[in-house]
Order: C-alpha cells, then structure tokens, then sequence
C-alpha cells in the first residue's frame, strides 16, 4: 500500500513537473502548426534543441536572462525560414520528411566535435554553467515548501520557482496563441487547412500564411525547450526524434485544434508513462513478474506502449479527448 | 473516418493478432537474449584470476561497445567494453593472456593513435584482476603498460557525469576508419568510392521497397527503418545466438521479416485502406509502428552494439579497394537482387501490373488488375528486401545497434527523393550517389557528420528539383 502510494505521488508529481511544461509548449507550437494550420511538421525537437541552445550558449557567454530568451526565439524564427521557404511549396509529406531530417542534422552538428566549445559535443551543455542567471530571478524565500504531497525546494533545478516560470510561460502562450487563432488570421490559418485552393481563390497569400504559421509556431517550440533545459541540461541525444514522436503523441492524445489540448495530453500523457513505468518496476521488484520482465524491459516495453498508443489513437480517435472530429487536418490534400 | 459499425469488432481483433505476431519473435527470443550477455563482474579468489580491459580516451573516459578478444592458455572470450565499468572475465587458469581490440568496433573520432599495438599481454594470477587498458582518441598518449594488482577498479572518476545518450554513431562505424584524419591521395578517393558503392548497394536495396510501397499506396512509410534493422535483430538471433549458419539463418530471417510485412499488410494496412483513410493519417500510424518497433528490437537484442558474425573480418582486395570478404559477398548479392527487382517488375504479370497500380490504380482495377493482390506482394518484398538489406549491413559493417532502422531511414527519404519518389529505378540511382556522398564526405568533414552531408543534399534537392532526377512533375503536388 506504502508502495501504491509512492507510485501515484510521483505520478501526480508529473502533473506538475517542468519537463511536462515544456513538452506541452512544444506541443501548443506544433498545433499552430498541424492543429491549425496542417503542416506536418516532424522536426519539433529540432525547434527545441537549437532554442535550448540559444538560451543556454548565450548564459554561458554571460549574456542576461532576458537576452538568452530573446535568442531562444530567434533560433527557432531562423531555423523555420530555412525549412519553410523551400518546402512549404510542395506536398504535406515532403514537409515531413525535410523537417524530420533537419532536426537530425541540428543534433548531428549538435553533438559533432565540430562546434564542441560552444555546444560541449556528445555530453551537452551540463545545467550548472547556465542556470545560475535563471535561479537568481527567483523571489521565493529559501528552504522548502509541500503542496499536499508534493515536495520540492523553492528555488533550484528541481524546485517551485521553475515550475512557476514554466507554467507561467504555458500559460502566457496558452492566452497568445488562443488569441491569434480566434482572430481573422487565425480564421484564415483554419481556411488553409480546409482547403487551401478556396483561400488562394480569395486572394489571401497561402504560402506566406503558412510561413507565419511556421514560424510562430516554432518560435513557441523553441521556448518549450528553453523549459525542457531549465531544470536539466542541454543533451542533443535526448532531444532527437523520440521527443519529437513523443510531442506528437501528446497533441493527438489531448486534441488536435483545440487551445487546451495540448496542455492536457502532456499531463495525462506523463502523469500515465510514469504510472506505468514505476508501476511495472514495482511489480517486478516485488512480485513473480520480475522473473518475466526484467526492471531494464520496463523503459522498453514503455516505450513500445506509446507507440501502440499512437497507433491507436490516429486509427480510432484521431481527434483526441477535447477534439472535433471536424476540424481535423488528415483530410486535406 | 466514418466507421462502419459491423466490422469493428473483427478490426479490433485483426489489430490485436497483428500486435500479437510482431510480439511474437520478441517474446520467444527475449530470454536467451538477456540470458547469453552474462554482466556479472569477475570476482577474483584465490582460485580464480579475472581479466580487466579498458578502453580509455584522451580524457581518461571508458569507451563502451568497443569488441575486445581475450585469448591464451586454451581460453579465448570476446567482450564488449562499457562506460561504467571494466569489461571482465575470469580466466580460467594462472598464465600469460593475450587481449586484442577490434579497432573496427571503436567509435570513428576514437580511433587508435598511430603505430599502436593492437594486442596487449596480460599475467593473470589468482586472486587478482589483471586489467588491461587501451588508450584511443587524438591526443593518445603511448598505450598504457598492462598491469596486474590486486584492485578491482584503478581509475577513479571519469565516468560519473557520463550523459543517458540516445543516440550512438555505432551504426555506421566503417572498418576503414576516420579518413578525415589522413592525407587525400588518390588511393584514398578510390577505396571511399569502393565503400560508397557499397552503401549505396545495400541502401539501394532496402529502399527499393520503400519506394514500391510509396508508389502503389501514397504511404511514406516512416517504419521502413525498423524493417531493416528488424533483419540485423533477427539475423544476429538466429546466426549469433542460435548459432545457425548464415544461409540458414539468413533465409530464416528473410521468412519471418516477409511474414511481418504480409502480417502487417492484412492487419493494418488493408483495414486501413478500406476505410480511405488519407494518407497522412497512415503515415502518422506508421509512426507509431515505427516507435513500437524500435523497442520490440531493443527488447531483442539490447542496448548495446552487437554483432552477427562473431569471427573477425576477413579483407579482401580486389582492384585497390580492401573491404571484408562478407561485404564483397553482400554487395554481389545486393546487385543480384535489384537486377532481380528491375527484371520482375518489367519482365513478369505481375511487375506490371505492380507499375500499373502505381501510376493508376483505378485503371489498373479496372482492366482486371487486383490491387489488394499486387499491394501485399508489394509489402512482403519490401519487408523481404529490407530485411534482406538490413541482415547484409550487419555482417559487412561489423557492428549495429538499435538505432540502425532511424538513421537510414533518413538517407533511404534522401535516396528516393533524389531519384524520384514512387519510381523503382529512382530509387537505386537515388541510393548509389547517397552511397558515395556518405562515404566521399568522409574525406573532406568529420566523419561524425557524414549522414548529416546527405540530408543537407535532400534538402537542396527538394529546393532545386522536388520531383528528383527520374520522377515526373505531377507527383510534387
């Protein structure tokens, strides 16, 4: 029982946790992106890597916080020129198949020796050469403070005042992007997604609407992994495509189109990963099931769970939980 | 999307038997998996001496992965190094022991300094872990001289900050080893080209399918990757673990991987199909597969580097280009089969009625073509032929790992975006100049981004001409 307690304040604890505030922001960015607009766009984690290093290459040179943000959004804005300007001409799947592969060339050089004085290689930008400008800001008083079961120091990696800024960064987006899409741009945006030929038949600029959407978007993806680093460090090889897979998930899970889908599927999405992995773990620490499923297959089959989810998911209800069926982006084209 | 109540039920239970047959290998081979990899360190007492090996870069880090063999007194035994500790094995008796590396397993920036031994002697003695220690990377000092104490672990440190990578550059790890580092001649070039063709056969061969299945059904197939590296998984089961023969094994491999694409095929995709379900929708579905299976593989073989053929390459020159035997064989093959290909889709029934379904599938139906028929064979070559592709890189390249099937599915996109998406004959161009770009590119950047070249190539060919050098205009979009 001591044990089933454990297992569920730790995944009530991912409610909260800052990696889910970034994941979500990633996947508000990717639903400007596919949710309103339709572009597949499989290159979220490369929007998310290159705003981490932004933010973090520029602490590190001593730049101030707000500049490290200011950079952040740069790097996602440049990197969807570069990708969009060439593709957004051609068919969905190219899209795909561009974004996907330019996030990976983001990692590659990433993680080369090329530039390893800025980005540290293969082993990242480790959190302590970046985040004392971050903890600084923080007005919490020191020590600790518990919200019911929920534990944490006030100011730190790990702590309150991370999560505060993260979610209070989510919620800053929530409001813009549920702004931007109730207004005409927005409603021109959902017009692209419908059909595309109708909009250009009233003299709107489909490709440079798209544009926007991209950039924006990305621009919202790159602040998501300014909050995936802020508790953690920069690692090229845990932001490739798995993440980007992952955002997918979480924005098909919660609803596509929809302004609060995002943050839902990410919560729901971690709170549930992490049920169920320390769930498995737990059973074969203690139970006859360890003699089946060792603690290392519990990741793996984990991981294999997601993907079936996903599966799933696009087969049965691809709209998601908050979802219209109406308003969904596989139909065009 | 409208669903069609009556069926539902038998589509559930379709999908479930799918899930179950590709859970089927993994469930039958996972416990000899984890049972062979023994990790228990040597424990040395006074009667059994251990043997410590060590492969350290410039930084004092330990290198994992790295294939070492451990021979003497009657004993041999190959280990694989990890990060977190000394590779042990205990040996079976006081004596003299030779410890080799496997210089092709070494990652490619860690290469071993010039005019290196290969081969370290160590003295085992009771009581005592001999450790052996290997240092690689630029800025190498002289190999370490062996030592026998009676300490477990010598170095301190070094290894506690060591990232949870994702990611490894094991897959590509040529045996000709970083060739940026040496001087351009002309040799050179024409030992890259040698390799460069080989890639490119093997890619070739994998993403001839890949292509096939883009023409006849629209699908990107973004779990393509997993069918190839699916074929090392289970080619390094039955020829490694099992211990088959490479024919018999080999052809083993090839049935249950076809299998999986027929499986798959009536499972998902047909289902699928006939619900019209757009495209994208299916790719996003192949996603999905392509996650799910990416850990059914891991679950096969682990985390770590393996390796099909566990004897040492054998090199063979033939006109001043010096690759393993296995790989001449597997690029003879490679050329066999796509000859094969080319010859059953223009010669037989049904290769043309494959290329009709491709250009027009309601034509095709309607001159009495099935294109059910034709799309399922079409499923099981790609499988086949994946498998095949993937099963062939593992023995010619050594070593590969889980992540094999996502790093080239990337260059096979590139590979039949520069030919021509939805052309067969595209595709093998397509994958032979991405052969050489990878391999060529090896002279002039770092080796740790030479995939990286043949994306950027992707990229300026969508921007240029998106519908690639033998695909025609209409198909862009």
């Amino acid at each position: 029982m001591e044990e089933f307690l454990r297992i569920l304040t730790q995944s009530l604890g991912e409610l909260l946790a800052p990696t889910t505030a970034a994941y979500a922001m990633a996947a508000i960015g990717l639903n400007l992106h596919f949710g309103y607009t339709g572009l597949l766009n499989m290159g979220q984690a490369g929007f998310m890597l290159l705003g981490a290093y932004g933010f973090g290459i520029t602490l590190v040179a001593g730049g101030p916080f707000w500049l490290a943000l200011l950079v952040a959004i740069a790097a996602g804005v440049v990197f969807a020129l570069i990708l969009g300007m060439p593709t957004l001409q051609l068919r969905g799947d190219y899209l795909a198949i561009v974004t996907i592969s330019a996030a990976e060339i983001v990692r590659w050089f990433g993680r080369s020796t090329l530039w390893q004085e800025w980005t540290g290689g293969a082993s990242g930008l480790q959190g302590r050469y970046y985040k004392e400008p971050f903890q600084e800001l923080s007005f919490l008083p020191d020590g600790r403070f518990a919200l019911g079961p929920l534990e944490y120091i006030n100011t730190g990696s790990d702590s309150w005042w991370t999560r505060i800024v993260a979610w209070g960064l989510v919620a800053l987006v929530l409001v813009f992007v549920w702004l931007i899409t109730r207004s005409p741009w927005g409603r021109v945006l959902k017009g692209i997604r419908e059909d595309e030929d109708a909009v250009r038949a009233l003299g709107k600029n489909v490709y440079s609407y798209k544009l926007q959407a991209l950039v924006i978007g990305g621009a919202i993806g790159a602040l998501g992994g300014v909050i995936f680093a802020l508790p953690a460090a920069i690692v090229p090889d845990s932001m490739g495509r798995t993440m980007t897979f992952f955002v997918w998930t979480i924005l098909l899970l919660g609803g596509a189109a929809t302004v609060f889908g995002p943050v839902l599927g990410s919560m729901i999405f971690f709170a549930a990963y992490m049920f169920m992995r320390t769930g498995m773990r737990a059973l074969a620490e203690n139970t006859g099931v360890g003699d089946v499923i060792t603690t290392t297959n519990v990741e793996q089959i984990g991981g294999m769970l997601v993907g079936v989810t996903l599966m799933l998911l696009v087969i049965f209800r691809p709209q998601g939980i908050l979802g219209n069926k109406k308003e969904l982006a596989f139909n065009v084209r | 999307m409208t669903a069609d109540r009556p069926t539902i039920t038998s589509r559930w239970s379709r999908l479930l038997a799918a899930l179950a047959l590709v859970l089927l290998p993994a469930m039958l081979v996972a416990p000899p998996a984890t049972a062979s990899t023994d990790d228990s360190p040597c424990e040395p007492d006074n009667s059994t001496p251990c043997i410590a090996v060590l492969v350290l870069n410039a930084d004092n880090d330990r290198l994992g992965d790295v294939v070492v063999t451990v021979a003497g007194q009657g004993f041999s035994a190959d280990l694989t190094t990890s990060a977190d500790d000394a590779a042990t094995v205990a040996a079976p008796q006081v004596g003299t022991y030779t410890v080799t590396i496997d210089p092709a397993t070494l990652p490619d920036d860690q290469q071993l300094p010039e005019g290196a031994e290969t081969e370290l002697t160590v003295t085992a003695q009771n009581g005592a872990t001999a450790r052996a220690a290997f240092r690689v990377g630029p800025g190498a000092v002289a190999p370490a001289a062996p030592t026998a104490d009676g300490s477990d672990d010598g170095v301190a440190g070094g290894t506690g900050d060591a990232p949870a990578t994702e990611d490894g550059e094991g897959v590509g790890a040529a045996p000709e080893g970083d060739a940026s580092q040496r001087a351009l001649t002309f040799a050179q070039v024409w030992q890259q080209i040698g390799s460069g063709l080989r890639f490119g056969l093997l890619l070739a061969l994998a993403s001839i399918g890949l292509n096939l299945v883009f023409g006849t059904t629209g699908l990107s197939n973004f779990a393509h990757g997993e069918q190839f590296a699916l074929g090392a998984a289970v080619g390094f089961i039955t020829i490694n673990q099992m211990g088959m023969s490479i024919w018999v094994g080999g052809l083993l491999t090839l049935a249950v991987c076809a299998f999986t694409g027929l499986a798959q095929d009536s499972a998902i995709w047909r289902p699928l199909r006939k619900r019209n379900v757009p495209v994208m929708q299916l790719m996003i579905v192949s996603i999905g597969l392509s996650i799910t299976l990416q850990y059914v593989i891991q679950l096969m073989i682990g985390g770590g580097s393996e390796r099909i053929l566990s004897r040492n390459p054998q090199p063979l020159t033939l006109a001043g280009i010096t690759l393993s035997t296995a790989s001449w064989m597997s690029m003879v093959v490679a050329l066999v089969c796509v000859l094969g290909i080319a010859w059953f889709l223009t010669r037989t029934r049904i290769g043309r009625a494959t290329r009709a379904v491709s250009d027009n599938p309601a034509l095709a139906s309607a001159t009495g073509i099935d294109p059910d028929k034709i799309i399922r064979i079409v499923w099981i070559m790609a499988t086949g032929f994946a498998a095949l592709a993937g099963l062939m890189w593992g023995v010619s390249f050594g070593s590969f790992n889980w992540q094999l099937g996502v790093q080239l599915l990337l260059l096979m996109f590139a590979a039949v975006t520069l030919g021509g998406l939805g052309t067969a004959l595209g595709a093998f161009v397509g994958s032979l100049l991405i052969g050489q770009v990878v391999e060529l590119s090896n002279l002039f950047i770092p080796s740790d981004l030479r995939y990286a070249s043949a994306l950027v190539i992707l990229i300026l060919v969508l921007l240029f001409r998106p519908q690639g050098i033998l695909g025609r205009r209409e198909r862009i979009g």
